[in-house]
């Protein structure tokens, strides 16, 4: 009836789905290129402190991972905190040769800057994790952090 | 015109959104956006037997912050709570009053500040094998924020920007004097075993 409504009767266009895919892919592409696989199955309950003075690691590659815990399967394993390094639990002797055999791994001019990353529980007593320390220092791998969560700063 | 619809038709689109999102699903699922953050630190290299005893540090100029296995603090022979630490360490590496029982002062040259008092601070924190990582950390946290908020008024103080903005734009030179002057000294006494398991 209205003025504006004459002449021939349109069908309703739909939406036009062919940029979906697009989109879709975008965010597929987006998400791969972010995207880091698990480099170690934990068999340690990790649940770092929080911390607010953290500064990012940035080159993980020169990053060995020691973490400490206590381990999930309790019933096999006991409750007392453990040492987990790569894919099976060691003891603190073993930090020193894993921490070579990584320094071993990378090129030479990059020894310097290889960082270990302790990743410990905020539950774990400090004894094993000075322990490791001790082993740390040993085998001169001095450049240390410690994994922590961040804490919005309450200011 | 129903011919001209025809001409226009394409190859049906529809499905390769449901692949994509199959992927996506696969990728969302399995990320983990964990960057890696952390309180960085450099241990002290391993003692030398050989080597001489360093020479006493004269006891105001250190500020020792122990840690026992239930998990208290102790700052020079007082109970502290960890929300007292950060006030307590500024005062101490500042030194803001000159005390004579907080760390004495010595002139050094420093660059853009001149002769400027260096404060001869050094924090030892010694801690139990049986106190928590967690207090261990909020204690290194506290006092890596006491460093930090000094670094920072200085820097604002005489540059106009703060420190963190400085490490942000990577100004050297200017790190390096606010370092200088207050020099982030944290010794970890040896361990020893005090409080038992």
């Amino acid at each position: 009836m209205s003025k504006f409504n004459k002449g021939k009767k349109k069908d309703s266009p739909g939406i036009s789905t062919a940029s979906l895919p697009d989109i879709v892919f975008m965010l597929l592409f987006f998400f791969m290129v972010t995207t880091v696989m698990r480099e170690v199955d934990l068999k340690v309950k990790l649940e770092t402190p929080e911390a607010t003075e953290i500064e990012k690691i940035e080159n993980k590659s020169l990053v060995s991972y020691i973490y400490i815990g206590e381990p999930y399967d309790t019933k096999k394993f006991g409750t007392s905190s453990r040492i987990q390094l790569n894919d099976q639990f060691a003891k603190v002797q073993d930090v020193g040769p894993y921490v070579e055999q990584k320094r071993s791994e990378v090129d030479e001019v990059l020894i310097p800057k290889l960082i270990t990353s302790m990743k410990v529980d905020e539950e774990t007593k400090m004894g094993i994790v000075t322990d490791v320390k001790q082993e740390l220092r040993k085998v001169q791998a001095l450049k240390i952090n410690y994994a922590t969560r961040e804490r919005l700063k309450s200011e | 015109m129903p011919s001209k619809r025809r001409a226009l038709q394409e190859i049906n689109a529809g499905s390769m959104a449901d692949i994509a999102f199959l992927l996506l699903v696969f990728f969302l699922v399995t990320t983990t956006m964990d960057s890696d953050w952390g309180l960085a630190r450099r241990l002290p290299p391993p003692l030398d037997i050989n080597q001489p005893e360093p020479p006493p540090i004269k006891d105001r100029n250190v500020f020792v912050v122990l840690a026992n296995a239930n998990d208290q603090l102790l700052d020079e022979g007082e109970i502290l709570e960890i929300g007292q630490l950060r006030e307590k360490a500024k005062e101490f590496i500042a030194n803001p009053n000159d005390l004579p029982d907080l760390p004495e002062k010595k002139p050094t040259k420093v660059k853009f500040f001149g002769d400027y008092p260096v404060s001869k601070q050094v924090i030892s924190l010694q801690n139990d094998n049986g106190t928590s990582y967690d207090l261990y950390i909020q204690v290194q946290n506290e006092l890596a924020a006491a460093y930090s908020e000094l670094r920072n008024s200085l820097a604002t103080e005489k540059f106009g920007v703060t420190y963190d903005y400085l490490v942000e734009v990577n100004d050297k030179p200017k790190i390096s004097a606010i370092r200088d002057i207050y020099p982030q000294r944290i010794s970890e006494a040896e361990p020893k075993n005090v409080g038992g398991q």
